[in-house]
């Protein structure tokens, strides 16, 4: 199997299992988190559980003071992350074009040049939360196979991108291949690892909002 | 082989020192030789006697040979194709049927081990070779005898080269290329739908020159040719880089000559010398006039996908996939609800009740 060969395997059968397992795979975990219920709540409403709901949902994505002071660093290094991560997802014209083709909706991108600047700064913050990973003892002891799944397959799709970008090890051909496999290969795996808080993050953090709010109590 | 040497050729046709050294020092810079070696070009290309070429087509559509007609005619380059021996052509040579199959016999005893092949079109293994016949002879059959006296092959065109347009799915006539059939020649491959005339004149050329062919990257191409992919040449791709690119053949993006790359331009990963050497006398080339490349010179072109979408997208329409996939995960996972309801259900049922007591130190 030559490059051209393993690039129409990625872009044909390889996207469709992948996505099959992506949305499949999703939707039961998300599914099966919320069907387990919680028991109804029969004390009288001190507060509004919605309002509460999105004011988590909010003040989650802000970083909390007596965590920042500790580990500024790390905290800093999580947004890069996120962002870089981000904007390199949706906002390179060519991942655009797919969202089209899937979704039909578009938006405007960034020039390319940009995207690769960012994409060499979310490796970089990648290789960082490794870094930092490693070196707090309690975090260690704490990470399971799964986090350094989730976090390997992560930094695929980003350094494979930029090296297919930048011409770097393999010809283009080949690594726009792996490229896409890299990818294809996070959306197996996320529904299955902690990654699913792509999606979970906001049921979570609503969840959680939410009882806090009808309860009056901050969250 | 003739006596008059390509020079000698030359300057009877009238072409000037300073014609035939613009065409060294273009050959030089087209297989990015270093400029030392246009004197040595000059040299061997002077001295060269016409080697004898024998053309075979096979499944193809007269293309490759369309192309090579058109290569500036009656430029340096026409000129030097005219000055190697073509001793068989079906569509350029005058003889026809037999006379034409004995030239072609003749030509092969004559230059035993010396002759250059260049075929054009894929070779049809199905119904044991049948599906394509030259005077009743098998193209296999036609390729294994031709191979066996040449010094060399060309693959002229994606056909020959990688099976090309007869390969596609679903390939109905077994067709494969002159590399999967012959191994023990050396095989250089020349793709291309049709290939660019400079580039199939410039590899004879080279072969002239060094008697030998030239480098080749992984897919049998010639380095200094596809090298490089045509995106990486493309004068378009500064908008690449910026981010602006035509969504549509006819929006203000298009008239601004912004790039291709969303309305499905394979550029980025074919590699081939369109960008720079043109076509048509170096007029234009596809992506100039408007058209996303179609990666014609890449093996399976034709089954990698729509021309008109772009690289990054699937090729499929995906959105029965997403519901498909939506209600199979709603499924399962509503299964997996009853299932913990009822895990949940038998736990409360079957514990055992602690009472406080059993929590005491004297029990």
């Amino acid at each position: 199997m030559d490059a051209n060969e393993l690039l129409a395997w990625a872009r044909g059968p390889g996207f469709d299992i992948a996505l099959t397992i992506f949305v499949a795979g999703m939707l039961l975990r998300l599914f099966e988190v919320m069907a387990l219920g919680k028991k109804p709540d029969l004390s009288a409403a001190r507060g509004s559980g919605a309002q509460g709901g999105m004011r988590t949902l909010v003040a989650r994505t802000l970083p909390r003071k007596s965590v920042f002071d500790k580990e500024p660093l790390r905290i800093i290094n999580g947004y890069v992350l996120h962002i870089g991560f981000f904007i390199v997802l949706f906002l390179y014209e060519p991942h655009i074009a797919l969202f089209d083709r899937a979704l039909g909706i578009s938006w405007p991108g960034l020039p390319s040049g940009l995207i690769d600047a960012i994409g060499a700064i979310t490796i970089l913050s990648l290789i960082a939360a490794l870094v930092f990973r490693l070196n707090n003892t309690v975090m260690r002891f704490l990470t399971t196979k799964g986090d350094w799944l989730a976090w390997a397959v992560t930094l695929l799709p980003v350094l494979t991108g930029y090296m297919a970008y930048n011409h770097l090890l393999l010809p283009y051909t080949l690594m726009l291949a792996l490229h896409l496999l890299s990818v294809e290969l996070l959306m197996v795996v996320a529904p299955f690892t902690k990654l699913t808080h792509m999606f979970s993050f906001a049921t979570a953090r609503w969840y959680q909002g939410y009882q806090a709010g009808r309860r009056g109590v901050e969250s | 082989m003739d006596d008059l040497s390509l020079g000698e050729r030359l300057r009877q046709r009238g072409v000037s020192r300073r014609g035939f050294m613009k065409f060294c020092a273009a050959t030089a810079s087209m297989m990015a030789l270093p400029p030392m070696m246009i004197p040595k070009i000059a040299a061997a290309l002077e001295q060269a006697k016409r080697p004898s070429v024998i053309w075979l087509s096979f499944q193809e559509c007269t293309g490759c040979t369309e192309s090579l007609t058109r290569s500036h005619a009656p430029s340096i380059e026409g000129l030097i194709f005219d000055h190697i021996s073509l001793d068989y052509h079906h569509t350029l040579q005058a003889a026809s049927g037999d006379a034409a199959e004995h030239a072609r016999e003749e030509a092969m005893q004559a230059n035993w081990g010396e002759y250059l092949l260049v075929v054009d079109g894929s070779i049809p293994l199905g119904a044991n070779g049948n599906y394509s016949a030259i005077a009743g002879i098998s193209n296999l059959d036609m390729l294994k005898e031709c191979a066996e006296g040449a010094a060399a092959i060309v693959s002229v065109g994606t056909c020959a080269a990688y099976g090309g347009l007869p390969m596609a799915n679903p390939n109905p006539t077994d067709a494969v290329a002159v590399a999967d059939i012959i191994d023990d020649k050396p095989i250089v491959n020349v793709p291309g739908c049709p290939p660019i005339p400079t580039v199939i004149t410039g590899v004879l050329a080279h072969f002239l020159t060094f008697g030998r062919l030239p480098e080749l990257d992984g897919l049998g191409r010639p380095k200094a040719f596809f090298g490089q992919s045509i995106h990486d040449r493309c004068y378009r791709r500064p908008f690449y880089e910026r981010g602006q690119f035509a969504e549509t053949f006819d929006d203000e993006g298009a008239r601004k000559g912004w790039c291709l790359f969303k309305l499905g331009c394979k550029g980025p990963t074919t590699y081939n010398a369109c960008a720079t050497a043109k076509w048509n006398e170096g007029t234009s080339w596809p992506v100039e006039a408007g058209h996303g490349c179609i990666g014609c010179s890449e093996p399976r072109f034709w089954d990698a996908g729509s021309f008109y979408q772009a690289l990054s997208v699937p090729f499929r329409d995906v959105g029965d996939t997403i519901l498909a996939a939506g209600t199979a995960g709603l499924a399962v996972g509503a299964a997996a609800a009853v299932w913990n309801r009822k895990r949940k259900a038998d736990a409360r049922e079957k514990r055992d009740t602690i009472t406080i007591k059993d929590l005491s130190k004297e029990s």
